[in-house]
């Protein structure tokens, strides 16, 4: 079984269809996860309004040339179709609606009440299809008295709460990574997919408001209510553990290469003492994680003058042996050669006319069903599917479309 | 009229910690019956972790567990005895779903792999959440949050500075969240397709893959790109206020106009070298100590209304309690408050979504072993004295 393979069965959501209005990254890597599973899905796109991760841009890199040859569109929609709309003309919002009378599910993240304004908010759509689901993802919701306020990955991270946990004490605060986008978008596949089962059990659609900024405060509620409880603000540490010790990233031979060893039960402990085998270490007292906890920083440079004399990967391997949880620490750039994520194939060559062969992250599961589909769309390649097959305009409209500048 | 949209959805989790458990919370504050499997005596270990009130370990208390735990029914259970694993049968065979995350292969070996549990329900859903997946040269690999964290390509040397000291980890368990999370979209198509064909299927969660998953774009870039990984220098991005830390995202030029604006339009700004979003990468460093000088100079309020005004992205770095007290999570009543006979009347963080007419209505985590007698002896038919016999026997 494995994810660049769809196996014996159907993707789960074999004939759901989805109408993606999304742009940039959380929501195009909402709806990417519906069609890994199968869902089909169509981006609504226009040249007068690009998404910005077609556009060249600072973070895209020297592949990036043209709105086909763009690397992270790429890996944010993969296996969905494009048609080229310009919502802005009344014809196109025509087009839109006739294909919610006959989707599932409509997904969108500009900023609360501009889809509304272009007449095709839940409302709109309702009307032409009372079972449809509509999710608007946006910076901080679409109540309150900052709902109109933008954002991007890091303002989530910020304004949330996880930022000021990130990052060493002595330092800066870190708002994590554009991952934090990627958490809003799989968020947003959740909670479609929990609005369809009462749509298939009621026939009864629904409109959702998603907070991009509560997303990832709901992934540190331990962190809040742990405040409640004690009237203690959590802080950033670094690496290490309140309760933990050793809990840190040790450096390896080699240039900035580092492993991760935590330490949590009595057995780990022992197991950890013995394969090192300083006698700083063996002190009975350290048998105490209370004891460890303060007397951490020796215990670290015992630790370092260890695996500094060794690779991450045999550290790892002794630790692991033992049983002591120490990992490799691999950034972006390392995962590619792992050995690991390559016996599990979680990169996966995917063909693309523009930009060539190009190896893409595969799903975060692995099921029956579930895969890749295939390469993210040309901008507007589905134009004649969507209109002509599934619309069921004749060649003659599209062309007389294309030609009022109504697919643009 | 509001209803719960998960009623109906019977799921038997048996997880620890964060990943597992987080993936049944989802579903079960959505109104799925989530019954919580936990070894007998010490449980999840997550009831250990704390934070306590007052700092005093208890089980009943501990913030974590309470949280990822929320609206579950609980019951104890020592699988590995032979009764237990005939118990667990019996749950598994009245689910929808199974969510387990034992090390690989532990649960096929004391007989409850997924086709042994699928061969008396077709229907089945079961989803295995483990560090590194079932196969591999890591499968067997230990790892807490920051091994789990620090291997999942969250760190690139974008956001190292020159110290020599290892990134560091993202705050609480965010990267086991990350995994449940992940884990609950497939459970929840699963199960959507066993509803409609009557099928199952076995899903396998690496949270390695889930955190790659996030990190797609970087990961992707330095695979198809190798050396490429220096990015261009980028203009505000986090910046140090009056009081305290502000993240300003003004790349583009629209956004760009408004930060200038807010500054009071400076005549270094409409020099040639912050002429368009290149020119303006490629002179980061002389434009940044204006943008941090003018920072230092105000409050993080006044540089999140002044750019929010003028339509640029900023936020504040707030810690807990800032978010805890924010008038836009105030207004949209983020925080919930729940009563647990053991650790009272909390605040607790919300659900994201606010939809038009479903409820999301949590309640509170169960105390060790809550549910037993309504679990085996009114749901599965257990006397009152097979129930005494399999606590003395330890098996619950």
């Amino acid at each position: 079984m494995t994810g660049s393979t769809a196996g014996s069965l159907p993707g789960p959501l074999t004939g759901i269809r989805v109408i993606d209005f999304t742009w940039a990254w959380a929501g195009p890597h909402g709806v990417q996860l519906l069609a890994m599973l199968g869902a089909e899905a169509i981006k609504i796109e226009s040249m007068t309004r690009l998404d910005h991760s077609r556009v060249r841009s600072l973070m895209g890199g020297a592949s990036q040339t043209g709105p086909d040859a763009a690397s992270i569109f790429g890996d944010l929609n993969a296996g969905k179709l494009s048609v080229r709309l310009d919502l802005r003309r009344k014809e196109a919002k025509e087009i839109v609606l006739r294909l919610a009378a006959m989707s599932d599910v409509a997904v969108q993240n500009m900023r609360p009440g501009a889809l509304d304004r272009l007449g095709l908010g839940y409302e709109s759509l309702r009307k032409v299809n009372p079972r449809i689901i509509m999710l608007s993802s946006s910076a901080v919701g679409d109540s309150g008295p900052e709902r109109t306020y933008a954002g991007y990955a890091p303002t989530f991270a910020a304004l949330s709460g996880i930022a000021d946990i990130t990052g060493y004490r002595d330092g800066p605060p870190i708002p994590l990574s554009g991952s934090v986008d990627l958490r809003v978008g799989t968020a947003a596949a959740f909670t479609v997919l929990v609005a369809l089962r009462y749509r298939n059990r009621t026939g009864e659609g629904q409109n959702i408001d998603l907070s991009s900024t509560e997303v990832m405060s709901t992934l540190m509620g331990e962190a809040f209510l742990g405040y409640e409880m004690t009237g203690q603000v959590p802080h950033r540490m670094g690496n290490a553990d309140d309760l933990m010790a050793p809990h840190s990233c040790y450096p390896c031979s080699g240039e900035n290469q580092w492993v991760s060893i935590a330490v949590a039960t009595p057995a780990e402990w022992c197991a950890l003492r013995n394969a090192i085998g300083t006698p700083l270490l063996a002190d009975p007292a350290l048998e105490s994680e209370a004891v460890r906890r303060r007397r951490r920083d020796e215990i670290d440079a015992a630790i370092e003058g260890w695996t500094r004399a060794r690779t991450t990967g045999a550290v790892c391997a002794e630790l692991q042996q033992a049983g002591v949880a120490a990992t490799p620490l691999l950034r972006s750039t390392d995962l590619a050669a792992d050995p690991h994520v390559q016996a599990r194939a979680v990169l996966q060559p995917i063909d693309h006319p523009v930009l060539g062969r190009r190896l893409v992250v595969g799903p975060p599961w692995r099921m029956d069903g579930a895969a890749i589909r295939g390469r993210a769309p040309l901008i507007g390649e589905h134009i004649s599917y969507v209109l002509g097959d599934l619309l069921g305009m004749g060649a003659g409209e599209i062309e007389a479309l294309s030609e009022a500048g109504v697919l643009n | 009229m509001t209803a719960r949209p998960l009623e109906g959805l019977r799921i038997i989790e048996h997880g620890s910690m964060v990943a597992a458990p987080y993936c049944a919370k989802l579903m079960a504050d959505l109104g799925a019956d989530v019954i919580k499997v936990e070894p007998p005596v010490t449980g999840d270990p997550a009831r250990q972790r704390g934070p306590f009130p007052g700092r005093v370990p208890h089980l009943e208390r501990s913030a974590l567990f309470l949280y990822v735990n929320t609206s579950k029914r609980g019951v104890t259970l020592d699988i590995a005895s032979a009764e237990g694993r005939r118990l667990f049968e019996r749950l598994a065979r009245d689910a929808d779903l199974v969510i387990e995350d034992w090390p690989p292969g532990e649960l096929a070996a004391i007989g409850l792999s997924y086709d042994r549990l699928a061969a008396s329900n077709p229907r089945l859903v079961m989803a295995s959440i483990t560090p590194f997946g079932q196969s591999g040269p890591y499968s067997s690999y230990r790892a807490y949050h920051l091994n789990q964290y620090q291997a999942g390509g969250f760190t690139s040397g974008f956001y190292e500075g020159q110290e020599q000291r290892a990134p560091a980890r993202g705050g609480g368990y965010v990267a086991e969240y990350d995994a449940g999370q992940a884990a609950a979209v497939a459970c929840m198509a699963a199960v959507l397709a066993a509803e409609a064909t009557g099928k199952g299927r076995c899903i396998e969660i690496s949270k390695q893959e889930a955190s790659m998953c996030l990190e797609r774009v970087d990961i992707g870039r330095a695979a198809n790109e190798p050396g490429q990984n220096s990015r261009w220098g980028s203009v505000g991005g986090l910046v140090e206020t009056s009081d305290g830390h502000l993240i300003i995202t003004a790349a583009s030029d629209q956004h760009w106009q408004g930060l200038v604006e807010a500054m009071g339009s400076p005549a270094w700004a409409a020099e040639e070298w912050c002429r368009d979003e290149k020119a303006r990468s490629e002179h980061a460093d002389k434009i940044q100590p204006h943008i941090k000088d003018w920072a230092a100079a105000h409050t993080r309020d006044e540089i999140y209304r002044a750019l929010q005004s003028r339509g640029t992205p900023a936020g504040p770095v707030q810690n807990a309690a800032e978010v805890r007290n924010w008038a836009q999570l105030e207004a949209r009543k983020f925080f919930v408050e729940l009563e647990h006979p053991e650790a009272g009347t909390l605040a607790y963080a919300g659900t994201p979504s606010r939809f038009s007419t479903l409820q999301w209505s949590p309640g509170p985590a169960p105390l060790l072993g809550q549910h037993n007698r309504d679990i085996y002896c009114d749901e599965l038919g257990c006397s009152e004295d097979d129930l005494a016999r399999l606590t003395r026997t330890g098996v619950i």
